[in-house]
């Protein structure tokens, strides 16, 4: 379907398969077993049929009128993965994971997360095929996203706190791909984003690629055409982009529109605190995969910084990281408080509460929508709501500006 | 360079002399820079008088396939400010003391990314390591799939390329890891990270097996190897012994390295009694 990766699990120079030997063997059986699976039409079937009644798609693209006025510049369309179950795009991902856990027998499944959304929607899904489910979540997040810990414990999982280094996503991840490595014979793995080694970054796209199929089929119902100018999405590890962009990157230029990743900035791209990976423009290897990483000199990985637990992370997906060299897709940065400002205004203009990684897309739609032309069309992929961020956001503001 | 025997030939003959004295190798493992240079140097001294080999870790970030106690040593030296610069220095240091191979354990990225004075990437790293005197690059997290380049580098350099195999690698798996290993192949004794555990896993007697029949290198096992009896154990058909998170735990506590470092050494004999025999 998708003309990368190659067999190797390369996207150009990126990706690959970096990981301890014990786990080659299982890498090696899960691309097996997921090829076996995407070409077996009951297991396509099963996850559509998933996707539709229990995830409640297609979800809605939304014509987000009032800032199309306000911004005075392109029609702005708005794919609602936020009214998705459970809140977000990371579902799509985990059904398709979870029912393929169940096809390869394995009775448990573990997760990483940052903000909490991927470790719900695999606890979610853990639930639904009724497999034992561990999430593994850093210190720091479990404080910034104390509701999604409380869900997923609703949902029958077991949430780990992560003490190790930066207690964040990375951290989270290290230590699922410990336990991975320990459990290997009996244990799944759900890798939330398109990081990992190969097959996770193709296979998670593949499953996110309903989203920017979707879009093509609504917008030729509503505008008569298949590919809006721009398409713009926020980059943490990058999934939801991917879902968005992948059925358009590889259309013929000429047909094939902007497509813009918006990186978290955090606190400024020369402030050092920030989670901008491919605009800091440095290669390495991480979690299994060769890809635009933030570390220094030595390959020491720096700390991410940002507002959001979900683009908190080093690394950006090997597919991005060739779309950013292919010039297949743009990638800029926003920082925090831009992405703060379009958290607010999106709940006041449109009545949505967008996640706050979600914001940052928001924010570079702000300034890009004004540049273009009044019959051009911006689809913003509105990966998540903004629930489990409002009480974060209250802290960050101030409760007393919140309530005046 | 031709004064120095090449990395391979010193790790074949510090093999062949522990085999020669009815021993398996003993292998003792330590985080460089932990818990600061000075420490850590006096640490790898002592171990040396023990070690028929010694591993060196360069501490990383993210050491996914380190169980707690590596961790904390790791962040514990990097943020006493560890550079890979400073551990090239140890190398030297103990390289103008030592005839006893010295393996450096390495993540892959610190490779990738490195900077060195006179070049950067692999090829810059392999040759820099090698000359601040390492014998072997153990490798945790680059299957030699992936390791081609380095590979190719590793061998102009003289540099021995060690990659690991585990229980669940397959046959065809355990050929094409020890077809890339010069020196020799390391072993790991259980599916999980490094870390001291009750008892060594039964799986581990089986893969020596299963990779000796495919190979003629030495097998060296490591992963929850950390008492004499487990050495002792593990020697009874393993061509060397590693030992690392029990040293680690060592050096963190102050204990009695010295004594703990040749208690396993001695268990690491196959004449008799082991630990009793001292040395």
């Amino acid at each position: 379907m998708f003309p990368y990766p190659d067999t190797r699990g390369r996207f150009g120079p990126y990706g690959g398969r970096y990981v301890p030997e014990t786990l080659v063997p299982a890498l090696d059986a899960l691309t097996d077993a997921y090829d076996e699976a995407r070409a077996d039409a009951s297991f396509v079937r099963e996850f559509e049929d998933d996707l539709r009644e229990f995830v409640g798609r297609p979800s809605r693209l939304t014509f987000a009128a009032n800032l199309t006025e306000r911004l005075g510049g392109a029609r702005i369309y708005l794919k609602r993965e936020d009214l998705n179950h459970t809140g977000a795009h990371k579902i799509n991902n985990t059904i398709g994971q979870a029912l393929l856990a169940r096809r390869m027998g394995k009775g448990r499944v573990i997760a990483e997360t940052g903000a909490g959304q991927h470790g719900v929607a695999t606890a979610t899904a853990a639930a639904r095929y009724g497999l034992s489910c561990v999430v593994y979540m850093g210190e720091e997040d479990i404080r910034r996203q104390a509701l999604n810990v409380f869900r997923m414990r609703l949902l029958g999982a077991e949430v780990r706190t992560v003490t190790s280094g930066t207690r964040t996503l990375k951290d989270a991840t290290n230590e699922a791909i410990r336990d991975w490595v320990t459990n290997v014979r009996d244990t799944f793995y759900i890798i939330g984003s398109v990081v990992g080694p190969h097959p996770y970054p193709m296979m998670v796209r593949d499953f996110q690629s309903v989203v920017g199929r979707e879009v093509m089929q609504q917008l030729a119902e509503r505008e008569g055409r298949e590919a809006p100018d721009a398409v713009v999405a926020c980059v943490g590890g990058g999934s939801n982009a991917i879902g968005v962009f992948a059925p358009f990157a590889y259309l013929p230029e000429g047909r094939r529109p902007r497509l813009i990743g918006v990186e978290a900035a955090g606190h400024g791209m020369t402030s050092g605190a920030h989670a901008a990976s491919i605009t800091a423009a440095k290669r390495g290897v991480l979690h299994g995969a060769l890809m635009y990483l933030l570390s220094d000199d030595d390959g020491q990985i720096s700390p991410a910084h940002s507002v959001s637990a979900g683009l908190d992370y080093p690394g950006v997906g090997p597919e991005h990281s060739f779309y950013a060299d292919e010039g297949l897709a743009e990638y800029v940065g926003v920082d925090d408080d831009a992405a703060l400002a379009a958290f607010r205004l999106l709940a006041e203009v449109e009545g949505i509460i967008p996640a706050l990684e979600t914001a940052h897309a928001i924010a570079y739609v702000l300034e890009l929508a004004p540049t273009m032309a009044r019959d051009e069309i911006v689809v913003l992929n509105l990966s998540g709501r903004g629930d489990k961020d409002v009480s974060e956001v209250m802290r960050v503001l101030g409760v007393a500006e919140a309530s005046s | 360079m031709s004064a120095s025997p090449s990395g391979e030939a010193r790790i074949a003959r510090a093999f062949a002399n522990a085999e020669g004295a009815g021993r398996a190798a003993f292998v003792p493992y330590l985080t460089a820079g932990f818990p600061d240079a000075r420490t850590s140097l006096a640490a790898a001294r002592t171990l040396l008088r023990h070690a028929d080999l010694l591993e060196l870790g360069l501490p990383f970030s993210d050491p996914l396939g380190d169980g707690p106690t590596i961790q904390r040593a790791s962040e514990v030296a990097l943020a006493a400010g560890t550079r890979t610069r400073d551990v090239f220095d140890t190398l030297r240091t103990l390289r103008a003391e030592t005839d006893v191979p010295l393996v450096v354990m390495t993540y892959y990225n610190p490779i990738y990314c490195y900077r060195g004075p006179a070049g950067e990437g692999e090829g810059a790293f392999v040759r820099d390591v090698r000359a601040a005197g390492a014998d072997g690059l153990i490798l945790p997290d680059l299957p030699p799939d992936e390791g081609a380049t380095l590979i190719a580098e590793a061998r102009s350099a003289g540099l021995a390329t060690v990659f690991l195999v585990a229980p669940t690698s397959t046959e065809a798996r355990l050929r094409l890891v020890s077809e890339a290993c010069r020196g020799f192949v390391y072993a790991v004794s259980v599916t999980g990270v490094t870390g001291a555990r009750e008892g060594v896993g039964g799986e581990i007697a089986d893969l020596v097996r299963r990779t000796k029949a495919v190979s003629d290198l030495p097998v060296a096992v490591g992963f929850g190897v950390a008492t004499p009896a487990d050495a002792a154990s593990v020697a009874a058909f393993a061509d060397a012994v590693v030992v690392g998170s029990k040293l680690v735990q060592t050096v963190a506590d102050g204990g009695d390295l010295d004594a703990i470092a040749a208690a396993l050494a001695a268990a690491c004999s196959r004449a008799g009694a082991g630990p009793a025999q001292g040395g």
